[in-house]
């Protein structure tokens, strides 16, 4: 049977979904599921780009050579866990320059989480626990999402990010069994990390108009309260186990759902970072802006000698015509 | 007078792993020159590994086949990788583009 | 920790999530374990002048781990995504060679790598004043990086050889890392000498401002037991800038204060603020584990 009409291929783009298979590159797909999948996969490599920032803040003042291999060596994976990132969006015809455009100007958003500063060295551990934590909470049902590129793209991102939750825990660990400063820092971070952890997953499902649809095509795989109970449920234990308190009288275990029940999350301090407003988000941005910006030179430096060598690389498509010339 | 682009054109990587047969596709990333794509491919996915085959081609290079070949809705075999209309570069006088 | 259950498929991702079996090793030297020279015999070879080799390794360690700070100043800096990969290898590659010669050092004179990097002060520390430069664009950055790699891999070359095996077992591992460094700088600086007219006055422009502290580079050493032939290295150097269409500058090399350099603890007036930056949270929790 040949598929020729348009409702053909959507109705083979529905049976790859419902079949729960992967859609690839160069297979047809809705103009919205396109786009809706391209914001997706920029905001999240955007997140990655700018989670270098708070975390590098604290590379060159590491208290010991040990954790500042780690750290570097971690702020390095998220360099490229974006880069892979915006690799997968752009089989779906983004650019990745156009991309950065959208950051910059705000046109594209990142988490929110990265709005917030790194004041001490135990909120590195505290990002690898909590932050960490609820990234791999999103992100391994990723693994599973439709689209072909951004479900492998994810597969070798969470595996990477499993070890970093896994360090800033480590180094949490440490600084509990060290000094009453260290234990008293450790506190403080866990203080302002915390709810901010819990905006991660997005505002409640009752406020999120695109959920039924993403899930519909399996852009999203759970709804932001699942995840959000997920990750309240997982993380409790370990809390306990490192001896911290997280800053909630509401926190108890509820017997009947299973689940902890949890106080309710400040949604005007999430819409005020998330609209611009918080704390760090003029900061990111310049630095972003300004590493792209300053070294627009040294790009344009390595394309002109790029043209200057012995294989020149095209700089464009030639738009597939009938032309028999040449 | 043309000015230069400070964009770097996109390469995809492929690579064999030191027990792998054949060279497998791991992803894309964007380098002004095939040396400097090779160096990058290592940085990145291979995270300086020693052993692995490393290879880099330009996307705009690579001819792909349709894997669906009864779709006769867009241009037969021969087309290029990313089909979508924002891959191709436009100029920017042409309008509604 | 306990990541939830879902039913998978074949490429059930959460298998992922288990493996642990490159134990910490996987990212960079030296993060998987506390110990640098962990499972090596350092014992000091007899005939050898142990504290001569103490100062040496001290002096190599250092300038490897300014060096490795000024770089990571330029983490989310860097002109593309790719460079930010490139230049935290090479962060990470000399961080990891400053541990393994600090732990040297430190275990003739009975400290500890960390006892060392966030501990002494600055007039004893042993870089080179090349090490403490702050770059002041990506020319510098290239160009201070060709340099110094050029210089510090024709020297480990030589050290691959030396008396002491610890020593020699660091150069010879130094060796593949410096190559590449090296590399890094050379094709860079070529990029930028012959590629655009701004390019190419900047890289100029910054290779002035870097020849007078390459002279230093070469001073004798009389706890070395090695050094790097002077010729060697300007060929190399000679070769990249010829491909870049760059000239040598004709500077002079820095004055040093009353024959006293970095070798010597005299350094430039950056020094005081890297370490008072590297040393900063370290110092302010002295009792503190980390």
């Amino acid at each position: 049977m040949t598929i020729t009409t348009e409702p053909d291929l959507r109705a083979h783009f529905d049976e790859t979904i419902a079949r729960d298979r992967r859609i690839e590159p160069r297979d047809w797909m809705p103009d919205k599921y396109r786009a809706t999948m391209i914001r997706q996969i920029a905001q999240h490599a955007h997140s990655e780009i700018i989670g270098m920032q708070p975390e590098g803040n604290w590379i060159t003042r590491a208290p010991s050579l040990r954790r500042k291999a780690i750290l570097l060596a971690k702020v390095q994976d998220e360099a490229g866990h974006g880069m892979y990132l915006y690799s997968a969006a752009e089989t779906l015809g983004a650019d990745r320059a156009d991309l950065t455009d959208k950051l910059i100007s705000g046109r594209q958003k990142y988490s929110s989480i990265f709005n917030y500063p790194t004041l001490t060295y135990a909120d590195v551990g505290v990002i690898g626990w909590l932050v960490d934590g609820a990234a791999i909470c999103n992100q391994v049902p990723l693994c599973r999402s439709s689209y072909g590129p951004y479900a492998r793209a994810m597969i070798r991102i969470c595996k990477e990010e499993s070890f970093h939750q896994r360090q800033g825990y480590e180094l949490l660990l440490t600084m509990m069994r060290g000094s009453q400063d260290q234990r008293e820092m450790v506190q403080d971070a866990t203080n302002r990390f915390w709810w901010p952890s819990l905006m991660m997953f997005g505002p409640p499902d009752d406020a999120s108009p695109n959920t039924e649809q993403s899930m519909a095509w399996g852009v999203k795989r759970h709804t932001n309260d699942e995840l959000r109970q997920r990750f309240v449920d997982m993380t409790v234990p370990q809390a306990e186990k490192l001896g911290v308190t997280l800053p909630d009288p509401e926190l108890r275990w509820n017997e009947e759902r299973g689940h902890y029940d949890f106080g309710p999350v400040d949604w005007d301090e999430f819409k005020a970072v998330v609209s611009g407003n918080g704390p760090c988000n003029a900061q990111r941005a310049t630095r972003r802006k300004a590493a792209h910006d300053d070294g627009a030179w040294v790009r344009e430096a390595a394309v002109a000698h790029a043209r200057k060598t012995a294989t020149p690389l095209p700089e464009r498509i030639e738009p597939a015509a009938g032309d028999s010339s040449d | 007078m043309t000015e230069i682009r400070s964009e770097w054109p996109l390469f995809e990587v492929f690579l064999r792993g030191k027990r792998g047969l054949n060279h497998v596709h791991v992803g894309s990333l964007h380098a002004a020159d095939p040396q400097m794509a090779l160096r990058h491919a290592r940085d990145l996915y291979t995270r300086r590994n020693e052993g692995v085959s490393i290879w880099v081609v330009a996307a705009a290079d690579i001819t792909a086949s349709s894997p669906d070949e009864k779709d006769p809705f867009f241009a037969p075999a021969g087309d290029k990788v990313y089909r979508h209309p924002t891959f191709y570069e436009i100029p920017d006088d042409v309008p509604h583009m | 920790m306990t990541a939830f259950t879902m039913s998978g498929d074949h490429d059930n991702p959460y298998d992922l999530l288990g493996d642990d079996h490159d134990d910490g090793h996987r990212w960079a030297f030296g993060t998987g374990f506390t110990d640098p020279l962990e499972g090596i015999d350092t014992t000091v070879p007899a005939g050898l002048d142990a504290s001569a080799l103490a100062r040496y390794c001290l002096a190599l360690g250092d300038d490897a781990l300014i060096y490795s700070h000024r770089l990571q100043q330029w983490v989310t800096r860097m002109p593309e995504l790719e460079e930010e990969t490139a230049i935290a290898n090479i962060a990470l590659d000399l961080l990891g060679q400053a541990r393994m010669l600090l732990a040297r050092a430190g275990g003739i004179l009975g400290q500890t790598e960390d006892q060392l990097a966030f501990f002494r002060a600055e007039k004893d520390f042993r870089n080179v004043r090349l090490a403490e430069h702050a770059d002041a664009d990506f020319a510098e950055l290239v160009g201070r990086l060709l340099i110094f790699s050029a210089w510090r891999l024709a020297l480990f070359a030589e050290l691959s050889a030396t008396p002491d095996p610890v020593l020699a077992a660091i150069a010879a591992k130094g060796v593949n890392e410096l190559t590449y460094h090296r590399d890094y700088g050379a094709q860079w600086v070529v990029r930028l000498g012959d590629g655009t007219d701004l390019s190419h006055d900047r890289m100029q422009r910054a290779l002035g401002t870097l020849w007078p502290l390459a002279g230093e580079l070469f001073r004798p050493d009389a706890d070395a037991p090695a050094s790097a032939d002077p010729g060697a290295v300007d060929a190399v150097i000679d070769t990249v800038l010829a491909a870049a269409g760059l000239e040598r500058p004709d500077a002079a090399p820095l004055a040093a204060a009353l024959g006293r350099a970095g070798r010597d603890g005299v350094h430039t007036e950056a020094m005081g603020y890297i370490l008072a930056e590297l040393q900063s949270v370290a110092r302010a929790y002295p009792d503190a584990t980390w």
